[in-house]
């Protein structure tokens, strides 16, 4: 237990650590100031201007800023449907893979357009290394880098003053995914192979057994994808197992750097905000309150796995290890866990229907806070921001005084935008989960029984309804019911909120600034830390004890 | 509506460049790079044994478990991913099934058996047994292959990894290396 504590305190030293110069270098990008890849990286960016008809300094209002969003990010989704359907037919497919289903597919695309990256399939028994590489890597970077360039659209809003433009999404999402998220990748894909994660595009290997019979290996271009995965919150494993699987993460090191890697970027973009928005204590706080949050969660996730495991006749144990790997153990697995689903992540080391209730619970309302406990690339951010903004409006009601923030009036239609962004999520977390609870043939899709049963249901549409993307495996989801519904809720929490951020954005531009009194709330301090935590376990709490207590309270209680 | 439309000549321009950039180079430069560098590791860590007559022979991969059955070899975790509730009725079930088929395999050995050597794994390929697992199976080890009980730890031992800076991740043993080493394979 001692080496698991430490090894958490490392973690979140290394975290702090690294996410600071980070943040300061992608403050820097994103405001276009010179960093020490531009006079590499420059000439490309410039070429890639040239051949889209981009001109750098043309400016976008937050109709066209979400058009843009929208319109790259469809076609993406058709492109992304097509490949998979055609596979059968298109090349770099040694194993001979047939097309995927219709449903399937789409599930698949609106999945990986929205940085969900939840897996109704199993990669090495669905997917050529075409899609994997030509359609989801690319779609593991790109739907980060708009994830970061809505957060700076965002962030503008809250700098300019009596602007109705934001900058341009085709700048920003080329400057996140050329100077962060490429070269990030690089890095941490050469580790990854350096330490065994398979990286070629050769076909499956078969190889004898030492105590007879043969097996396949299975290979592919899994590195480069993996590296992307990790550090822009996407998630999708190129193998079924995802990093449970040890061609995907073989050591302890390489476990340790792609933890590293879930919440690298999210964490690093508080530091981006305080410095984007010249007051650094701003972006502490925010910070602040994500990591309490998270350590609160790791804690009770970590002794649930350790200490509330089932005891066994005649079987010597130390934590619950059905599904967690050896290497792994209960530590490096429990704050996998707890960092995936506080991210949007959604990759796993272990799998979490095999983890214990109340584990498995807090894993589940993480998720349900609506992925802002550092939460996706930009996205996290700018869905904090949205609760900031509600806690300085309540914080506003109880005094009596117009609501401000960052020296802007919240008004009636900024309120507007962060109810979009903060309700739309639990919102079809539950729509969701009552329909699929409804279906005739609901059961035939759950590996467990009895409240259990229910939580792998619940699970899955707080993954789909939150844009995680890990899962209760145990629940069935390849089913047309799941694969349609689970992809337009993926859809709608994704781009509703993020295109109310826009708006918000947009108008909040529009706004003088209004000079900070006496009266003012202050926003950096450890009271507003505290009221920002209550509010968001109030909304989270609030919209999901009924459903929990369905699950795995019911779960937990009965298996007493 | 309007805006959306005209978003999309510059969306497909910059979606065929994201796709080149990310697709192509950026998987192609990768791929190259661990070819050229780390072939044996980008290739799935395939363990080559040169046998007694000369000829090579691919006996898997140390990543990806094989499955052991006789007496003679050090055995790993239960193969497959379950998903079980680790409180279910049905995982009650299984473990003890599985604590029978050890105390069948080896009835002598009246230790409690490590809780790795009757859960499934997330992978359910997982190549390592923790060190306790390992030793519980010492004895049976060296009595079927009339060996002395060192000699057989002195084998696990040299293939047990450790915890990295000595407190990340836990230690593990390599089953399939271990057991290549028994048969004096590598």
């Amino acid at each position: 237990m001692s080496y698991v504590v430490l090894q958490d305190m490392f973690y979140i030293a290394l975290l702090i650590v690294l996410s600071i110069p980070l943040g300061i270098y992608i403050c820097k990008v994103m405001t276009g100031q010179r960093v020490f890849l531009t006079p590499v990286l420059s000439p490309v960016e410039k070429g890639i201007y040239k051949i889209m008809g981009v001109k750098n300094d043309e400016e976008m209002g937050a109709k066209k800023y979400t058009a843009a969003v929208l319109g790259f990010s469809f076609i993406g989704l058709l492109f992304l449907w097509g490949l998979q359907m055609l596979q059968g037919v298109l090349p770099f497919n040694p194993e001979g893979l047939k097309g995927v289903s219709w449903h399937l597919a789409f599930n698949t695309a609106a999945s990986f357009v929205s940085n969900t990256n939840w897996q109704a399939y199993s990669g090495e028994s669905t997917l050529s290394y075409l899609s994997q590489s030509l359609g989801l890597t690319v779609w593991n970077f790109v739907s980060a880098g708009v994830g970061i360039a809505v957060l700076f659209a965002l962030i503008r809003g809250f700098v300019l003053r009596q602007k109705s433009t934001l900058g341009n999404f085709w700048v920003d999402l080329t400057k996140a995914t050329l100077y962060i998220l490429i070269p990030l990748s690089v890095v941490l894909a050469a580790l990854l192979i350096s330490q065994g994660v398979v990286q070629t595009f050769s076909p499956y290997q078969d190889v004898a057994m030492l105590q007879g019979g043969s097996q396949t290996i299975p290979l592919g271009p899994a590195a480069s994808q993996i590296a992307i995965k990790q550090l822009g919150t996407n998630g999708g494993g190129f193998f079924g197992a995802n990093s449970a699987f040890p061609l995907e993460n073989p050591t302890p090191l390489s476990n340790i750097l792609q933890l590293l890697s879930i919440l690298l970027i999210p964490a690093a973009l508080c530091v981006s905000f305080g410095k984007a928005v010249k007051d650094s204590r701003q972006g502490i706080a925010i910070y602040a309150a994500m990591l309490i949050l998270f350590l609160v969660s790791l804690a009770c996730v970590t002794m649930s796995e350790q200490f509330l495991a089932p005891d066994f006749a005649n079987v010597v144990s130390s934590g619950s290890m059905e599904g967690k790997e050896v290497i792994h153990g209960v530590g490096s697995s429990t704050l996998w866990a707890s960092a995936t689903t506080a991210a949007s992540n959604g990759s796993v080391n272990a799998m979490h229907d095999s983890f214990t209730p109340l584990a498995g619970m807090l894993l589940m309302f993480l998720m349900q806070l609506g992925e802002i406990v550092f939460g996706g690339a930009g996205s996290g951010l700018y869905g904090m921001l949205a609760f900031v903004l509600l806690t300085v409006f309540i914080a506003g009601l109880m005094v009596g005084r117009t609501p401000e923030y960052l020296g802007k009036k919240i008004e009636p239609f900024d309120m507007k935008m962060v109810c979009l962004i903060v309700l739309t999520p639990p919102l079809l977390t539950l729509l969701g989960t009552a329909a699929a609870v409804m279906m005739p043939d609901a059961a035939a899709w759950l590996t467990n029984t009895g409240a259990h049963g229910f939580s792998e249901i619940l699970y899955a549409f707080s993954s789909m309804g939150n844009n995680n993307g890990s899962a209760f495996a145990g629940f069935g989801a390849n089913t047309v019911f799941t694969n349609i519904t689970g992809a337009m809720i993926m859809l709608l929490v994704r781009f509703i909120p993020m295109a109310a951020a826009i708006f918000l954005a947009g108008n909040l531009a529009q706004k003088k600034a209004v000079a900070a009194s006496d009266g003012t709330l202050s926003t950096s301090n450890i009271m507003f830390v505290g009221l920002l935590i209550a509010v968001i376990l109030l909304v989270g709490a609030l919209s999901f004890l009924p459903a929990l207590a369905l699950g795995p309270i019911a779960d937990y209680f009965s298996s007493l | 509506m309007k805006e959306l439309l005209k978003s999309l000549k510059p969306a497909l321009y910059c979606f065929i460049i994201m796709t080149i950039l990310c697709g192509v180079v950026y998987t192609g430069v990768i791929t190259g790079a661990a070819q050229l560098l780390f072939p044996n590791q980008a290739n799935g860590g395939v363990i080559t044994v040169t046998l007694k007559d000369g000829t090579q022979k691919d006996y898997g991969s140390a990543l990806i478990a094989q499955q052991f059955t006789k007496p003679e070899y050090l055995i790993g975790r239960p193969a497959g991913i379950t998903n079980l509730s680790p409180v279910s009725e049905k995982q009650n079930a299984l473990v003890r099934e599985r604590t029978q088929w050890w105390h069948n395999l080896d009835p002598e050995n009246k230790a409690a058996i490590p809780i790795d050597l009757v859960t499934a794994s997330g992978s359910g390929v997982d190549p390592g047994i923790s060190p306790a697992a390992a030793e519980y199976q010492v004895s049976r080890i060296a009595k079927a292959r009339g060996m002395g009980e060192d000699q057989v730890r002195s084998i696990i031992t040299k293939h047990t990894t450790q915890r990295l800076l000595g407190f990340i991740g836990e230690p593990a043993v390599n089953v399939l290396k271990v057991n290549l080493a028994l048969d004096k394979l590598i």
